[in-house]
């Protein structure tokens, strides 16, 4: 048994697996709690397609040197644009919301099709490979990791009550619109951030499985943060060893152990308020 | 941007706006505000003395609601003044909006106790944290309203009453001396309204003034020093008696309503668009 969970992290490759779906559990988890209290899930789901043409221009240029840099670049820029949009706009949030990101989407794919070797690559941005993980893209992660956190710790009790009362929050004079852009310039960092574990297509569920999961278990804020962080890094090594024993895409592996997680979850507690 | 920029700066040095000595706690100067429908509200001037308690009576749609937030900061006037003694209401962190219980999440994960402390986020400015003398101030204020022994229950937990209880333990703690109530007293039984009257009681004693957005027209008439009856436009603004007579009704709630007397000159009415019957003396 022992063998059996020590065997994998013999290897680099997996230990750099390990710290990244760590890092990327927590950081998504934490931003995820305001991702699902502000039901802010499709807008999560669109702007991690959104980077799509960002990463393809980016390979076209520089090759797979920096596109970190060229992800969060086009990151930021969509979350604020989708921002915008969607204030400024007689049509409904959610369909304005639809439109740019199907519309970056496939802009995207069709950037990346011009080039015929991309294909294994855009597998990799769509799913993402983990153990594909360098020590450079690590401190990447964790530095802005580390970031998104520090700031959520900074502002949390003002994104409580933007959260809660955006009312109260106008009423008390704060900042609310360059409040507002923050949380959605975080929820894109944190994206790019996960983007090399579980890839564009399935980054959704980082932000919203493990945060609804500790949604069920707690009436507290603080401590729902903290459960889905550990969910989602339970998740994390839960799926690196399916990936690594049976051959599972890790992006995969990780989504489906932290969907599985939440169906305990909500079968034990359903029909319960806590 | 830049009023954000403002307001960014205001909240890290903890600059508000100074209370000018004599001047009323609130006066609004030819508020209008218009949508592409319509006017919303129309040439709204009114003064308001501290310590009052003011009821805002009027149909479904008069824009009481739109009101309270055009006082409270949340929404612009297109035009007119607002003045929060005698200065500009931007920089005041002292009007407190009490929500209708309808807008509220109450499945957020949050308990009494943090919510209270959300009205110490103005006073506290941005970057700081919560102080042991802030935490007193929340247990202060719901001891006002006796909500102490359910401070760390999720708020879903509570009951109507003791929802209501809750935010104006917020709007105490947030020290405001005006409170906007948006229909308080809505789904709540007789007994939970007499205790969110006595609270009122308090409150009064404490000096703080309070506009109290109101269906019941009997309520009104029986607990406020003041009513303004408004729909888009101020109809009658003064003493109850002065306020509801039969011409101001007919004019507030147009043909929805039906007025009956009956032998001892009391004055029934009924607002059919909300299918509820109402009563004044």
């Amino acid at each position: 048994m022992l063998t059996f969970l020590l065997e994998p992290f013999q290897y680099p490759f997996m230990q750099r697996g390990l710290l990244a779906v760590l890092i990327v559990g927590a950081v998504c988890a934490v931003i995820g709690t305001y991702v699902v209290l502000r039901g802010m899930a499709f807008f999560g789901d669109a702007l991690a397609h959104s980077i799509l043409p960002g990463i393809a221009v980016g390979y076209l240029v520089n090759g797979s040197g920096s596109l970190f840099w060229w992800a969060l670049g086009t990151a930021v820029v969509a979350s604020l644009g989708i921002g915008a949009v969607t204030r400024n706009t007689k049509i409904r949030e959610d369909a304005a919301i639809g439109i740019i990101f199907a519309g970056m989407f496939a802009l995207g794919i069709a950037l990346i099709s011009t080039v015929r070797t991309y294909s294994v690559d855009l597998t990799h941005f769509l799913f993402g490979d983990v153990l594909g993980v360098q020590a450079g893209d690590l401190w990447l992660s964790a530095a802005f990791g580390g970031l998104v956190i520090l700031t959520i710790a900074a502002l949390y009790k003002e994104f409580l009550v933007l959260s809660f009362d955006p009312i109260l929050a106008q009423t008390l004079r704060m900042p609310v619109r360059l409040l507002d852009n923050i949380l959605l310039v975080l929820t894109a960092v944190s994206i790019v951030v996960a983007l090399q574990t579980v890839g564009v297509a399935l980054m959704l569920a980082m932000l919203v499985t493990p945060a609804s999961t500790a949604y069920l278990l707690t009436r507290r804020l603080p401590v729902m943060m903290l459960l889905a962080a550990a969910l989602a890094s339970l998740s994390g090594v839960v799926g690196l060893y399916v990936s690594y024993y049976w051959g599972v895409p890790s992006g995969a592996a990780i989504v489906l152990a932290s969907t599985l997680i939440f169906g305990v979850v909500w079968y034990v507690r359903r029909g319960e308020w806590v | 941007m830049w009023k954000e920029l403002e307001r960014t700066n205001h909240l890290l040095r903890r600059v508000y706006a100074p209370h000018l000595p004599g001047t009323p706690i609130l006066r609004l100067e030819h508020i209008n505000l218009r949508y592409e429908s319509g006017a919303a509200l129309d040439d709204i001037t009114f003064e308001v003395h501290t310590g009052e308690r003011i009821a805002v009576i009027g149909p479904n749609g008069a824009g009481k609601s739109t009101l309270f937030k055009i006082i409270a900061g949340v929404l612009s006037p297109t035009s007119g003044e607002i003045h929060v003694y005698g200065g500009e209401p931007g920089a005041h962190v002292c009007i407190a909006y009490v929500p209708q219980r309808s807008q509220v999440d109450w499945n957020f994960p949050v308990t009494v106790a943090d919510v209270v402390m959300m009205g110490r986020v103005g006073q506290l400015g941005l970057l700081r944290w919560p102080k042991a003398s802030d935490w007193e101030k929340v247990y202060a204020a719901l001891d006002v309203v006796h909500l102490r022994h359910l401070a760390k229950r999720q708020i879903r937990q509570l009951s109507g009453g003791q929802q209501q209880r809750m935010f104006i333990a917020r709007a105490l703690a947030q020290e405001a001396q005006l409170m906007l109530m948006d229909e308080p007293l809505t789904g709540l039984d007789v007994h939970s309204q007499e205790e969110v009257f006595a609270i009122l009681d308090t409150l009064k004693e404490q000096n703080v003034t309070v506009l109290v957005a109101l269906h019941d027209l009997k309520m009104a008439a029986e607990r406020f020093d003041r009513i303004i009856l408004l729909n888009r436009r101020i109809v009658a603004m003064g003493r109850p008696t002065e306020v509801f007579t039969t011409e101001n009704l007919l004019e507030a709630y147009g043909g929805h309503v039906h007025l009956v007397y009956d032998e001892d000159k009391t004055l029934a009415v009924s607002d059919t668009c909300c299918g509820e019957g109402e009563e004044v003396h």
